[in-house]
């Protein structure tokens, strides 16, 4: 086996040192009628034949880059420069372990410490982690941290929340303890979240743009949650839109959560990814995850460590603040090193790219008969409502080649009412031929 | 010494502690000092080519943002410049031993990365139309099966993120059976030597948490655990092989009891890699148990993640796996995304994350047990237990072991009773070990064992890096016996940091870069 460095003969020498007589000898705390004797899996594969079987799987596989793709809600089909994957795969940064010995993973914790600079900017926060698993889970952690922080127990979920980041809170905080109100999802944008905020309420959870894409003002919506004690976590998924719009932190929000993918990461059919979290300086203490800090060595010089750790599980085992014990290191870096790329020039500029597309998409989708935009205003996705079922359509479409978005009924499965919206995301990697074929595919199919 | 944008010094260099000679760059030939981002970078910089877009009205309502997000930026050679010299600061498991116990950090092969960048895995979307995507779903399909075989259980839930998250899954599936059964039982038993995430885990879904006494050897003794039952407790959650590198002999005894008392047995799996192909949990009696991908099956930690944990259920608990899972169709496996889709018997407790789990390491994960085959995880396993006895064997004569010499799995615990009189703390020992160019070992864990240092080689290590990672710390250990103290508290010298200052970073934590004041800067340029 390829990877295993024994011979046998050196096998042989290792259990005369050790002075056993077997492998077997070292096992004798599994008592024996529990021993395994072969699995029913297949033998060793030598690489080529992994390929093999891998690249019949991949190939079964429609991929995001060959073909015309507006496939969006919560993860984004962008483009990532080369660079990113080469450094990510540097050995140092790919094959090292969480740093704890600092003096040795200086790396990493720079890394880490630009990282949280830059989300803090971004989400206009004061303070960030150094990353989560990806933007659900940064939600239902974010909800806990409300419930620490205000002592109450109910948190309002927006109905513009992705349905599956409002299932991973539905599936948690209930059995944290909490209450969890979830108002109903609405496609048009007139859900009243702030008939929902009263003096129970620990927390409200927005997205914006919403799953459906509309661009939501947060401001009023962290007045109302502010006057009765209340928190603001306003979520994302498509970080490139805070290229464009006010961030949430402007906006009054009290912890930003959202998705990284969209910047130096794969789409991977949805993992791994990173997700990013931010708040106020005096909630710090409160925090899930890692955090890394700035200190000194024994001779003077800046150095990086992570800090805090008395928040964590490994100091308060069931005192923790998060059972969260890991972060998405590689992806955060993914994340930082493209952004050092773009810069504030390019991720402006790149988000620009994101919005004229996806309004030209939007103006030429709803010139087609039958076909209307729910949307005022957005970023680089929006919902349009079609002339029949949109999953249907969708099918009908694959087959003219062209990968057109999500249905709603995929995520609001058993809504009838839902059956004829579908949410179409623009990225910068969709060209003009792009959208004509994506234009003249469904014109055919509704026609 | 850090610089600005001009290359110069913005604060005194400090004197040096070393005898090695100051450099004005503070430089040491191949270890260069690198700026952060924000001190080298420009606003007006950007290493993206891009066109504008053409005239377009935008359609952002009233929400534009206002002021610039304040992010310099790099050009593609800074960029690459930047990260190489940060990476060259980075030890890693390419370069040397890397012996973290239950950490588990073996060889990451590269085809595995290569597999994960096939187009029809990394360029596809979770939520493409699912006629797209049947290669994935068989992937996961593989990939559980794998899993399954090899842990003799029911059912399979890929989705959880990270082992700690795949701990939370298998607890909110115990919370769910017992919920369906209309108990109310709300305590969970976790042994003292057990992972932190253990206790975390269970209280944060609202389980109150008893601690189970280990015996000296670090074992739980059904006795004890026998004691602490009554209809109020959920479960058990033990290690095992546990974090002192013994397996749980008596485990069948614990689980029969814990069974007896209605309550569930939930295994963290964080050190299965020591008995694949040797045992299956489902043999012993375990209703959950999550698999830490990343360790057992060798994914990439990246300096602390992505990881992925799924779980393993046994039939107990099969039906309340969260969404999405994978089921067997007529055609072929099928992904179950809502709960419209289910069949009768199928009650799942929820959703752990937005989408399907990490692809990205199922498919390393599955190009790993490919790759080794049924054989080879088998040897895998011995070759991790042979080589960690190897290791107790050499030192078993200077270095103190607290369960007494006795054949271990895949790890190896000593404590620090070898070095009472010389002065040298457990992490004095740690920091010289950096010096001679190791990684150290895992330090202060267990709890339960005082100045802990755990030791697990894995299966990448030939017997002539076990030869000299042994030779070096016998060096070690009769050098601090020998009375070197300062050489234990000088370390690290060669290390690109010195010791650095934990109490002063939590004390006033400074966790993201500030723009030095006018004046600071003003000096610097003088």
């Amino acid at each position: 086996m390829r990877y295993l460095p024994h011979s046998d003969v050196d096998r042989q020498a290792m259990l005369a040192s050790i002075g056993v007589g077997s492998i077997d000898d070292l096992f004798a705390d599994i008592p024996k009628d529990l021993r395994v004797h072969g699995l029913d899996l297949p033998k060793a594969a030598g690489e080529m034949s992994v390929e093999r079987t891998l690249g019949r799987l991949s190939a079964r596989n429609v991929s995001a880059s060959s073909v015309p793709f507006f496939v969006g809600a919560g993860a984004y089909k962008h483009h990532v420069p080369a660079t990113v994957d080469h450094l990510i795969q540097r050995s140092e940064f790919l094959t090292s372990y969480t740093p704890y010995q600092p003096e040795i993973t200086q790396g990493t914790l720079q890394v880490l410490f630009e990282f949280q600079t830059q989300i803090a900017h971004l989400t206009g926060m004061e303070v960030a982690n150094a990353s989560m698993y990806d933007g659900s889970t940064a939600t239902v952690e974010a909800v806990l941290m409300a419930h620490r922080l205000t002592k109450r127990k109910k948190a309002v979920l927006s109905g513009g929340l992705h349905p599956h980041y409002r299932a991973v809170v539905e599936s948690l905080s209930p059995m944290a303890g909490d209450t969890v109100l979830s108002l109903p999802a609405d496609p048009g944008a007139t859900e009243d979240i702030l008939a929902s905020i009263d003096a129970d309420t620990s927390c409200v959870v927005v997205q914006s743009p919403s799953v459906f894409g509309h661009l939501i003002d947060l401001a009023p919506i962290a007045a109302k949650a502010h006057e009765v004690g209340a928190l603001l976590i306003a979520v994302f998924t498509e970080v490139v839109s805070l290229g464009l719009i006010e961030p949430p932190g402007a906006q009054g929000a009290d912890i930003v959560v959202g998705e990284g993918q969209s910047i130096g990461n794969a789409l991977s059919f949805g993992g791994p990814y990173v997700g990013l979290f931010a708040t106020r300086q005096k909630f710090v203490r409160q925090m899930p995850g890692r955090l890394c800090g700035e200190t000194v060595d024994a001779e003077g010089r800046r150095g990086f460590v992570l800090t805090l750790s008395t928040r964590e599980q490994h100091i308060r085992r069931d005192k923790a603040t998060s059972n969260i014990c890991t972060n998405s290191g590689l992806c955060a870096l993914a994340f930082t090193i493209h952004m050092t790329l773009l810069g504030q020039t390019g991720l402006a500029r790149l988000a620009r790219v994101n919005h004229a597309n996806a309004v030209k998409l939007a103006e030429s989708l709803s010139a087609l008969p039958g076909v209307s935009l729910l949307n005022d205003s957005f970023f680089n996705e929006f919902t349009i409502r079609l002339p029949g079922n949109a999953a249907d359509i969708v099918e009908k479409l694959v087959d003219k080649g062209v990968l057109a978005g999500v249905p709603v009924s995929r995520l609001e499965p058993g809504k009838a009412e839902l059956a004829d919206l579908l949410i179409v995301a623009s990225t910068e990697v969709n060209t003009d031929d792009d959208r004509a074929a994506f234009v003249a595919a469904l014109s055919e199919v509704l026609a | 010494m850090s610089m600005n944008s001009q290359g110069r010094p913005t604060v005194a260099a400090t004197a040096a502690t070393s005898d090695l000679p100051d450099t004005f760059t503070g430089n040491r030939a191949l270890q260069i000092e690198e700026a952060l981002l924000f001190e080298v970078g420009r606003h007006d910089v950007t290493g993206v080519d891009l066109d504008e877009p053409a005239d377009f009205k935008p359609r952002l309502g009233k929400l534009a943002r206002q002021q610039p997000i304040d992010l310099p930026g790099l050009s593609e050679p800074e960029t690459m410049r930047h990260y190489v010299r940060l990476s060259q600061k980075n030890y890693s498991i390419d370069s040397g031993l890397y012996p973290l116990g239950s950490c588990t950090m073996k060889h990451n092969p590269r085809l595995n990365e290569k597999m994960a960048r096939l187009p029809g895995i990394g360029d596809v979307h979770p939520l493409q139309p699912l006629s797209t995507v049947g290669g994935a779903v068989e992937l996961m399909a593989e990939l559980g099966r794998w899993l399954l075989e090899m842990t003799g259980m029911t059912s399979v839930a890929l989705s959880p993120k990270a082992g700690a998250h795949g701990e939370l899954c298998g607890m909110m599936a115990i919370k769910a059976a017992i919920a369906a059964k209309g108990e109310t039982r709300n305590i969970v038993l976790v042994p003292e030597s057990a992972h932190g995430t253990n206790p975390a885990t269970a209280a944060l879904i609202g389980f109150k948490v008893v601690t189970v006494p280990a015996r000296p050897d670090g074992t739980v003794a059904p006795e004890a655990v026998k004691a602490l039952l009554s209809p109020d407790v959920a479960a058990i959650m033990l290690t095992n092989p546990n974090t002192c590198g013994l397996f749980e002999r008596d485990v069948v005894e614990i689980a029969a009891a814990i069974h007896a008392a209605g309550a569930y047995f939930y295994c963290d799996g964080a050190n299965f890699n020591a008995i694949v192909g040797k045992a299956k949990v489902g043999d012993l009696g375990v209703d959950a148990m999550h698999i830490n991908l990343h360790k057992t099956f060798s994914t990439p930690h990246g300096g602390g993640g992505p990881g992925a944990g799924p779980v393993v259920l046994s039939e107990r608990l099969a039906a309340f796996a969260p969404l999405p899972f994978v089921r067997a169709g007529e055609d072929g496996p099928v992904l179950v995304e809502s709960e419209e889709a289910l069949l009768p018997g199928e009650t799942p407790f929820g959703r752990m994350t937005a989408f399907h789990g990490q692809m990205g390491m199922f498919v390393r994960a599955l190009s790993y047990m490919l790759s080794h085959g049924s054989d080879g995880v088998q040897q895998a396993s011995e070759d991790a237990v042979l080589n960690a006895n190897y290791v107790r064997a050499g030192l078993r004569d200077l270095m103190s072991q607290p369960s007494g010499d006795r054949t271990c799995m895949h790890e190896v615990l000593f404590d620090d009773t070898f070095l009472e009189g010389t002065g040298v703390s457990t992490l004095d020992f740690a920091k010289a070990m950096i010096d001679e160019g190791y990684h150290p070992m895992t330090m202060y864990f267990p709890l339960v064992v005082h100045g802990a240092m755990l030791i697990e080689p894995t299966e990448s290590e030939s017997k002539a890096s076990l030869d000299l990672f042994i030779a070096t710390l016998r060096d070690l250990v009769m050098r601090a016996k020998a009375g070197e103290l300062e050489r234990f508290q000088q370390a690290p010298r060669y290390a690109p940091r010195r010791r650095l200052d934990e109490t002063r970073a939590a004390r006033s934590p400074k966790l993201k870069w500030e723009k030095p004041e006018p004046w600071v800067e003003a000096a610097a340029a003088e």
